[in-house]
């Protein structure tokens, strides 16, 4: 497959999803989607005929605002009918703004309050090495979320506990609601902090790159006793211009009729 | 059954049997493990108990992540770090999520004696009472503990334990037939209902063998189960009764009173006095000191009772 056009088709996909409701997170979608169609596409052992298959790999979306991005590659993939993406929080719907494990065929974990989705898939790693089944557990958390204190108590359990089943990303797009996370509360050294939590650390220069993720994650894919944190250096909005200049003002941003058919344009 | 063991050690025997039979079971401490009485948990089954450190916050989120693979995660620390302090990965990770978790809080309210006010306890029940689905239960004594294991475990959803750690005296036989959604009406009488839960149902029992001298007849229910209370077994009671007592080791705002009340002010309200902490904290000081001081003595249960009575038309 070729995974660049795929990332085109989901962004597409995203857009016309977002553009239909006017509103929502799109930056810090837009800047995971790369990492997710690479996960999805070439690295998990899924059936999106049974999306609750025993043994299965799983990702935790652990920036639960990310959730339309997953869903985009969800729909595409046949876990659900694309139509669906239609009814983004919308009443009733099984598309919330945030990922939930019990509205959404394939979402693994609910997400949404920052930190625990991250703490929740070291169970999820631990639990398969405790069944013994083999499965690889990836995890996205966003640089923002690195400020939670929960992050960190995770990591150092995951160390020491030797989860080298999971993989986990930071989408580091230096950006969070309120600024970028350098002014607000910066995060750096990140790639020190992780590797003196314990952990193997892989910085991907250009996050946002289907053909560095793959190189990182086969890497990551070696390596014993420890869990790897893949630090992604993202843009956020990424890939729709007009998006990406507003910097971390499209955290939650407004999109309009006329700006999605200008993105649609963008991405053909 | 036990007779005379710390309930620690009861449930530790207990859970140790359902995870030798059920290999979904699992524990987790934060650093608690020896004081919970779990270390011979951790040396028999080093794959499904383990230890996150001082993390109580990552112990809820971890234990919510192994339930979503079909375990069952106990999870044990103190009452307070139990409930207050994870209160939103309890609601989140745990029963917004649907997950399958137990958690244990041990040493509640005034039990928590020598660690004092930091850790005595007297909210734990009313900052998880309000959120929606989850199961609060307090065991009365080791023999009632014994029973409610497999039901834990046998539910599907979040349940709260709050547990005592220490000997706590015996109130139920072994032929007792427990049911983790109803509430035990452990003597029936006719003037007035003694509600209670924990360590303050031997102090109600005594109490109505004071108020039976002076010819006052007392039902003495244990609502075990906080949330979901047992409606039906409560408005029962005080439609024949026509007035209670309600008395727990807990703020009496947020805990069994409120429960209690709310239930009957919906549904068949009656004149109702609580026993139980009034809106203070706590502070070191072992239970003979600590349960006059905090007007929570089997006397205090007896004057309660018959301020409701004179309330009643």
């Amino acid at each position: 497959m070729n995974l660049k056009l795929q990332t085109k088709i989901i962004r597409r996909s995203f857009i016309e999803m977002m553009g239909h409701l006017g509103i929502g997170h799109l930056g810090g979608s837009l800047s995971i989607i790369d990492v997710l169609v690479v996960l999805y596409y070439k690295h998990m052992n899924i059936d999106p005929k049974n999306p609750k298959m025993a043994g299965r790999d799983r990702l935790i979306l652990s920036k639960g605002h990310g959730g339309p991005a997953l869903y985009a590659v969800l729909a595409d993939l046949g876990y659900f009918d694309k139509s669906l993406l239609l009814t983004l929080n919308q009443s009733n719907t099984s598309l919330p703004s945030h990922c939930d494990m019990n509205l959404t065929p394939g979402v693994d974990m609910t997400a949404g309050s920052l930190g625990q989705g991250f703490s929740a898939a070291v169970g999820i790693a631990k639990a398969s090495k405790i069944v013994k089944d083999q499965a690889r557990i990836y995890a996205i958390i966003g640089d923002g979320e690195s400020q939670e204190g929960q992050i960190w108590e995770a990591a150092m359990f995951a160390a020491n506990a030797k989860l080298d089943n999971f993989i986990a990303f930071t989408d580091n797009n230096n950006a969070q609601i309120d600024g970028n996370t350098s002014n607000i509360n910066c995060i750096e050294p990140l790639d020190q902090k992780w590797r003196a939590f314990g952990w193997n650390v892989i910085v991907v220069q250009d996050g946002n790159d289907v053909e560095q993720i793959d190189k990182a994650i086969l890497d990551a894919l070696t390596v014993k006793e420890k869990p790897t944190m893949i630090i992604l250096k993202t843009v956020k909005g990424k890939g729709i211009s007009f998006i990406e200049k507003l910097g971390y003002a499209n955290h939650n941003m407004s999109i309009t009729k006329e700006q999605t058919e200008l993105a649609l344009k963008e991405l053909e | 059954m036990y007779e005379n063991m710390e309930m620690r050690q009861a449930f530790a025997l207990e859970l140790e049997k359902h995870m030798e039979k059920d290999s979904r079971i699992c524990i987790i401490d934060a650093d608690l493990s020896g004081a919970n009485g779990h270390n011979g948990l951790h040396k028999k089954f080093p794959d499904r108990a383990f230890n996150v450190g001082v993390a109580e916050a990552n112990m809820i989120s971890i234990a919510a992540g192994m339930s979503s693979y079909g375990l069952i995660p106990f999870t044990a620390t103190f009452t307070p770090f139990a409930t207050r302090r994870v209160c939103d990965q309890i609601t989140i990770s745990c029963v917004y999520s649907k997950q399958n978790v137990k958690m244990i809080g041990s040493d509640p309210g005034l039990s928590a004696e020598f660690n004092g006010g930091t850790h005595m306890s007297v909210e734990d029940i009313g900052v998880l009472r309000s959120i929606p689905n989850i199961v609060i239960y307090e065991p009365a004594d080791n023999t009632q503990l014994v029973k409610a294991i497999p039901q834990i475990i046998d539910y599907y959803g979040t349940v709260y334990i709050r547990m005592w750690r220490k000997v706590t005296p015996d109130i139920f036989k072994d032929d007792y037939q427990f049911n983790l959604f109803k509430a035990d009406v452990i003597e029936s009488g006719s003037d007035i209902t003694l509600f209670c839960s924990g360590m303050m149902v031997d102090k109600s029992i005594k109490a109505a063998k004071t108020l039976a001298l002076e010819g006052i007849s007392c039902e003495i229910i244990n609502v075990h189960t906080i949330k979901p209370v047992d409606v039906e077994t409560l408005v029962k009671s005080v439609q024949k009764t026509g007035c209670a007592v309600v008395s727990e080791n807990h703020n009496i705002v947020g805990g069994l009173f409120s429960a209690v009340s709310e239930a009957l002010s919906l549904h068949y309200p009656v004149p109702m006095e609580a026993v139980g902490i009034k809106d203070r904290f706590g502070q070191v000081g072992k239970l003979p000191f600590l349960v006059p001081e905090y007007e929570m003595t089997e006397n205090d249960i007896v004057l309660a009772a018959k301020r409701a009575i004179s309330r009643k038309k």
